[in-house]
């Protein structure tokens, strides 16, 4: 195999698996294909009805064969029963060597670990964790893990990297000739924005639903024109408590506390946090604390951002109600405060995952991002971050928007607590890179915040007296002091099991099988 | 007193501790961390927040602690079992050895004990080759007795800084606790009197509602108002908000800047007397305006 060294010094077979790997030379290089891809045609006519009972018919009719392409969302994240449904069909059916192109795995879809084994799925194209994760790290799954951030999938499926024979849509509703929406019945989960370049771009789409409504279902997220079957199923396609937590929760631990504070000091000293105002931020709990103490300080300077964009949250929901923002992107919904919003509120805009972050589109909004406040596993002295693997090496996650967010806002910071468990954060070298340093401002830490020495913000952030700066190397030696030493590099064969894409389709990092 | 002792007595007085924290000692992750939070002080304790089968261990993490981690000029201080008990010659000999810079010492009620704790910590930093005197005392007043012997226990030798145990002593005395401390008006003036008059600080006891964001802002406020030069805190969180309501406004600040100004002029041009808007200033007008430009500093106000 001969390989090339990519812009973060990692090196890049340049074949694998049959496809030929373009190395990643920084961002904003691509296109490397001049077209999109073109869907096959298909044709219902008068007369003709969709509707279908099982998912079988489905499969059939959709022409999948061994070595084919299915794609999922993963809206109803933990939730989720058709991933596992379609699987266990396929297996059924006897079809082998199949590509799995869901926007996410999750711990739910452990049970597919026996399809990994047998070779009825030898492909995964998404992040994973659970199960599944650790099974590919350990080299039981004969083909490639393909790990995609949301926006790069989205490329994927829009310029034919990625060729989808059949794409499933959970449908929390749908009415018989196709149009489904994610914001009403009992399977809600909110924006249904991760499906949408498959419904456009598969060569078969098939809504899979419990909830059939009568024609026109309204609103409409995904249309009618893009649907060839619904399947309507007495069986349940996902658990309700799984799909939405009802609350998410503030972290409480004052580590954390300090870094989200810290975070919004930092957004304050660069300039930025002033009227019209766009910003970003996840989930997790550092990240809800960082929203909600942005939201109390807008609110006592009487500041109004422009548009707040998510994974949509309670706390992000609150700052729009609250008059904070004008507007939020929604991609996906994460709480069911945030799924009554997008319901209710026309201020709240479902959009799909090209519009929010494909780079090689006519413009995604992840461009239009002031900040984004962001996590890591680890952070490299050149500020590469990781996202996918543990430091023992083996794989625990997906990505989400990271790459994507972290180039196209004018202020990324990654806010992580210095050290784990007692094991550092910060190292030389990660073991595998997600977002390159280039994209990456500042990191902010309980023990301090550094700065990357590229970043536009570097002497503004660095010269406020404020905000404990250090450079990243001092961060390092801080963390490797309190735990005692510099940790042991995980150890791995030679055998690639894995790579990470950057969003255009370059190739920023292989991971190795682990070793037993 | 010597001239050199005058000037360390005056930075002990003048040493920020609007918030010290109190740290479980026994909490590997917590003693760690205790550094990151902004807190001007903290307090690793070996005593009412330690169960007795911890006491060891509390003993020897916090001694490795003390020994390893770097505080980056913080205050370092160490709550050790009170003398009447079997721990505290243990803790007097496992911590001071570590130069911490003050033991917190609970239960105080007299300046006899005070003396002999003198002489104890004074064989073991002899012992180590500290100078004598490095390690400082801030005795808690936790009882009625001790209440009645604050004007000597401020007197006390290595005293810079004086603490109430506002449960306990509410307990002790019968009285009713209340939210913003009421029932402990008379004791707290009286611990802050008996402070200034030996130019030492009296801190505030703990509020202990963690939830209560605000309320500590306001117990904090009224603090500040009687002459209580920090407070205690139980929880990081409530150190943003002691240090909100220690920012002096920039009223103060401008008025203090002023103040320092007109001394300066005077005492350039040789004069006596000096007034600032109208109203007479002296020394401990100009100490108290040193004091408040130092917070906001510390605050990073614009000064």
């Amino acid at each position: 195999m001969k390989f090339v060294k990519n812009k973060v010094g990692r090196s890049i077979p340049e074949e694998l698996f049959g496809k030929k790997l373009i190395p990643f030379t920084g961002k904003g290089k691509g296109p490397y294909k001049e077209r999109k891809y073109a869907p096959k045609i298909r044709k219902t006519s008068p007369g003709d009805s969709k509707v279908l009972t099982s998912i079988q018919e489905a499969i059939k009719k959709g022409g999948l064969a061994d070595g084919g392409t299915i794609s999922f969302h993963h809206h109803f994240r933990n939730g989720d029963y058709l991933l596992n449904m379609v699987c266990h069909e396929i297996a059924k059916m006897g079809l082998k060597d199949i590509r799995l192109v869901p926007s996410s795995i999750q711990p739910i879809n452990d049970e597919l670990l026996t399809y990994l084994e047998k070779g009825i799925i030898t492909h995964i194209n998404c992040g994973t964790s659970g199960k599944i994760a650790d099974a590919i790290s350990r080299g039981k799954m004969k083909g490639l893990l393909t790990i995609r951030s949301h926006g790069g999938r989205a490329r994927s499926i829009e310029n034919g990297d990625v060729e989808i024979d059949i794409a499933f849509i959970a449908s929390p509703t749908s009415d018989e000739y196709g149009n489904i929406n994610g914001v009403h019945g009992k399977y809600a989960c909110g924006s249904l924005g991760y499906a949408m370049p498959d419904a456009q771009f598969a060569n078969y789409v098939v809504a899979v639903t419990n909830t059939l409504v009568p024609f026109p279902n309204n609103p409409i997220s995904i249309s009618q024109d893009h649907v060839d079957s619904v399947v309507l199923l007495k069986k349940p396609i996902g658990n309700p408590a799984g799909i939405v937590t009802t609350s998410l929760r503030v972290t409480r631990d004052p580590k954390n506390l300090k870094i989200a504070r810290d975070c919004i000091e930092v957004i304050k000293a660069s300039g930025l946090l002033k009227e019209g105002l766009s910003f970003q931020s996840g989930a997790g709990g550092t990240a809800l604390a960082a929203t909600q103490f942005l939201s109390q300080y807008m609110k006592a300077k009487g500041i109004k951002g422009s548009f707040g964009m998510g994974g949509a949250t309670e706390a992000l929901v609150r700052m729009l109600e609250d008059g904070l923002f004008d507007a939020i992107l929604d991609v996906q919904s994460f709480d069911i405060y945030a799924v009554r919003s997008l319901l209710n509120n026309p201020k709240h805009i479902e959009m799909g995952a090209s519009q929010y972050a494909n780079p090689l589109s006519s413009g995604c909004a992840v461009n239009l991002l002031d900040t984004v406040i962001l996590g890591c596993t680890e952070i490299d002295t050149k500020f590469n971050v990781n996202t996918s693997t543990e430091s023992d090496g083996r794989i625990m996650h997906g990505m989400g928007g990271h790459q994507d967010t972290s180039e196209g806002a004018k202020l990324t910071i990654i806010a992580a607590p210095l050290q784990r468990g007692r094991i550092p954060i910060v190292v030389d070298d990660v073991v595998s890179v997600n977002s390159p340093g280039e994209n990456i401002d500042v990191f902010v830490t309980e023990r301090g915040i550094a700065v990357n020495p590229e970043s536009q913000y570097f002497d503004i952030l660095t010269k406020t007296k404020s905000l404990n700066t250090k450079s990243i190397e001092d961060l390092k030696a801080e963390a490797e002091k309190l735990i005692g030493g510099k940790p042991q590099k995980p150890k791995t064969t030679d055998r690639i099991v894995g790579i990470i894409e950057y969003r255009d389709g370059s190739v920023l990092d292989v991971i190795y099988q682990v070793e037993k | 007193m010597s001239k050199k002792a005058t000037k360390i007595k005056d930075e002990q007085m003048n040493r920020l501790r609007r918030s010290r924290l109190y740290i479980p000692g026994n909490n590997p992750a917590m003693v760690q961390n205790a550094v990151v939070y902004g807190a001007d002080s903290l307090i690793f304790d070996l005593e009412d927040s330690i169960s007795l089968d911890e006491k060891d261990s509390a003993r020897h993490l916090v001694r490795n602690a003390l020994l390893t981690l770097d505080f980056e000029g913080c205050e370092v201080t160490v709550r050790i079992n009170s003398l009447d008990t079997e721990y505290f010659i243990k803790d007097l000999e496992a911590i001071v050895p570590t130069k911490p810079d003050g033991l917190l010492l609970p239960k105080t009620e007299s300046f006899e004990e005070l003396i002999r704790i003198d002489d104890l910590i004074s064989e073991i930093e002899e012992k180590n080759d500290i100078p004598i005197g490095t390690v400082k005392l801030m005795p808690i007043i936790e009882s009625a007795k001790g209440v009645l012997q604050i004007e000597k226990i401020a007197e006390a030798p290595r005293v810079v800084a004086l603490g109430l145990g506002g449960e306990d002593l509410v307990a002790d005395i019968g009285a009713k606790r209340t939210k913003f401390g009421r029932e402990l008006d008379y004791i707290s003036s009286k611990i802050i009197l008996a402070c200034a008059a030996n130019k030492i600080q009296a801190i505030d006891t703990v509020f202990t509602d963690i939830n209560d964001l605000e309320g500590l802002h306001k117990a904090t406020l009224r603090a500040i108002e009687i002459g209580f030069q920090g407070k205690s805190v139980i929880h990081p969180s409530q150190i943003e908000q002691v240090h909100r309501a220690f920012s002096p406004s920039q009223e103060e600040i401008d008025r203090a800047k002023r103040i320092i100004k007109a001394y300066k002029d005077a005492k350039k041009k040789g004069l006596g007397v000096v007034s600032v808007d109208g109203r007479m200033i002296d020394l401990p007008v100009v100490k108290l305006s040193e004091r408040i430009l130092k917070r906001a500093a510390a605050s990073y106000q614009n000064t």
